[in-house]
């Protein structure tokens, strides 16, 4: 399982250090030199890289996050007008946080409620599982590209009537403008989510297979059907799963940009200008550097704040079994 | 689950054989089918590439071409504005290909550092770099790009080549996490023998984490190749526009509605990563579950 590999390294080579730290000691001083040399020599391609490509990136962006700055004149200081304007006089913010967390809500429930049920569906140790595996993995290993996501749009309408409709009329069903509907729009991207459960499905499947089969061999004994095994079983065992795969698909959820900008390009009437999408219009199609970056931080807490509250909220529902229960 | 309800009733009075048969064979049903409907849309993108142009909007559903035609694929390839797709193709290769390479090389470097070497910060700098991974890229986004800008990048391959020479958090993590995994005794024999850090390195470890470095090599090409929105801040010259790029110029609404080379040229795209998804399965499904990240 993932998260339980995240140890810090220290933790593991502690007992060994103690050890080698009696020998060590007559010739101390020149080895440990050395060795804090050659770890940093081999660390510094990360080390150099996060200096210019994240820190100073990061120093920057906040600094710009209170200018007024288009990339040719300089920078000039403006306090906290970009964040007066973002909260108080630009509506298409709003619009944009609105459609962001409408697709949060939507889209990510629904992606690993697909995920989870799939997953049992594979677990279950059939014939041609890989095969199956591989093939509900398909979809998401492509659905990140350009390709899928013009398809995609192709489906719902774009141009032409789309495949949906083609289908819909076949069945003598009314024609759904979905695209150029703001009420439906939206829908479009969630079920592309929805349809890239992939990775939470393959994580899910590797919670399962940690489950010992004896507890449901129990269960059955004792006369639980299929709804009580996995209402008391397969589910407060798997949150330690549901968590992480909960943070990660959130967190990936508040970023989308690629699948918007080319199935729906934020249309229409902004119902799916994802904030990721309103940032970069502001930022490299009108060159609002300061407000773009002063978006970014605000996008940084956002996301913040909400992985936190997840985690505050887990001691409640997440069952650590090593803590005998409930925590 | 599901089965055992439908298949109970049905099966009442045969053999437990025969129902088991029968579960077997609704669970094949069920999840075969499915698999078809999550197929659906790619396979019918694959069809209508291979139909006529006059096929596609008339039976749109089919996923069989009436008189399968290869003229998309030869139209399509041509491209748009005197550039055709064996340069875009090109760029992408060049792009994914040196930019994996960099990332992969590197991050082993790293995380031998991270997970055998001891030095003074070495927890502080691991837990550093696990906060990167949380950091998203939009904040990043703005300052690299005028620190690239100023640098004069701007229309050239080195913003999303430069920086993958510095490693990437994520394959520096799962390389960690392999290595971890290894004995210990190897490199502490080896250090006996007389063999030095750099020397435990190149000759130990290196070829022991060949499936982890494959797995990172996998997931570094996916997504690079597959990447849009890099090159679409980087890149405004269409010569040197990656496949994502040229696709979307392509489909763009005021320069084509030749939807079956758009199509042709969609599965061509995708081509490079299904083979590699269906050579190396093993490796992707290992490297997730074991990293849990991302796809």
């Amino acid at each position: 399982m993932a998260q339980t590999r995240i140890v810090p390294v220290g933790k593991a080579g502690k007992g060994a250090e103690a050890q080698v730290l009696s020998r060590r000691k007559a010739r101390k001083g020149q080895r440990e030199r050395q060795e804090n040399l050659i770890g940093y020599l081999f660390l510094s391609p990360w080390l150099i890289g996060f200096f210019l490509f994240t820190l100073l990136p990061i120093l920057a962006s906040l600094v710009l996050a209170f200018t007024d700055y288009n990339l040719f004149s300089t920078p000039r200081w403006t306090g906290l007008a970009n964040f007066e304007r973002m909260f108080f006089a630009d509506r298409r913010y709003w619009r944009s946080v609105k459609a962001t967390f409408q697709y949060v809500l939507t889209a990510v429930p629904l992606r690993l409620v697909v995920a989870l049920g799939i997953a049992m569906l594979l677990n279950r140790g059939r014939r041609f599982i890989s095969l199956y595996r591989a093939a509900y993995y398909a979809p998401s290993i492509v659905g990140g590209s350009v390709a899928v996501a013009v398809m995609w749009r192709q489906v719902w309408g774009g141009q032409n009537q789309g495949l949906v409709n083609y289908v819909l009329q076949a069945l003598g069903l009314p024609y759904v403008n979905w695209l150029a509907n703001p009420a439906t729009a939206i829908w479009t991207l969630v079920i592309l989510a929805a349809w890239q459960f992939g990775s939470p499905m393959l994580i899910f499947l590797a919670g399962l297979k940690q489950i010992p089969i004896e507890y449901y061999e129990a269960a059955s004994i004792d006369g639980a059907g299929a709804w009580a095994r996995f209402s008391s079983i397969t589910l407060p065992l798997l949150t330690p799963v549901i968590l992480f795969n909960l943070v990660m698909q959130m967190i990936s959820g508040f970023l989308v940009f690629t699948q918007a900008y080319l199935v729906t390009g934020g249309r229409p009437l902004d119902s799916t200008l994802f904030y990721a999408l309103y940032l970069y219009l502001r930022a490299f199609e009108v060159h609002e550097m300061g407000y773009g970056s002063a978006m970014a931080w605000v996008l940084l807490l956002i996301i913040a704040f909400f992985t936190a509250l997840v985690f505050r909220s887990s001691t409640g529902w997440v069952y650590y079994e090593s803590a005998g229960g409930r925590a | 689950m599901s089965t055992t309800e439908v298949a109970r009733p049905r099966g009442r009075g045969m053999s437990k054989r025969t129902r088991e048969a029968l579960k077997a064979c609704l669970y094949h049903l069920i999840v075969a089918s499915s698999c078809f409907v999550m197929l659906y849309p790619i396979l019918w993108m694959v069809a209508s590439s291979l139909k006529e142009t006059s096929e596609i909007w008339t039976k749109t559903a089919s996923l069989i071409p009436s008189r399968p035609t290869l003229d998309h694929y030869v139209a399509g390839w041509a491209g748009f504005g005197g550039l055709s797709f064996d340069l875009f193709f090109r760029n992408s290769f060049i792009v994914a290909g040196v930019g994996t390479v960099a990332t992969v090389a590197s991050s082993a470097c790293v995380a031998y550092a991270f997970a055998k070497l001891r030095f003074v910060g070495r927890d502080f700098w691991f837990s550093v770099m696990l906060l990167t991974l949380m950091l998203p890229a939009q904040v990043l986004m703005i300052p690299q790009y005028i620190l690239f800008s100023k640098l004069g990048w701007i229309n050239t391959f080195l913003p999303l080549l430069i920086p993958r020479f510095f490693g990437g958090a994520f394959f520096i993590f799962l390389i960690v996490q392999f290595m971890r995994g290894l004995p210990a005794e190897l490199d502490e024999a080896a250090e006996i023998d007389g063999c030095g850090k750099v020397g435990i390195f190149f000759r130990i470890i290196l070829p022991l984490i060949q499936p982890a470095l494959i797995t990172a090599a996998i997931f570094s090409f996916y997504w690079t190749w597959e990447d849009f929105m890099g090159p679409l801040i980087y890149l405004q010259n269409p010569r040197l526009y990656t496949v994502s790029l040229a696709i979307r110029a392509f489909s763009d609404p005021s320069a084509g509605t030749n939807w079956g080379a758009i199509f042709a040229m969609s599965t061509l795209s995708l081509v490079p990563v299904f083979a590699i998804f269906v050579s190396f399965q093993r490796y992707l499904v290992q490297g997730i579950s074991t990293t849990g990240l991302k796809g």
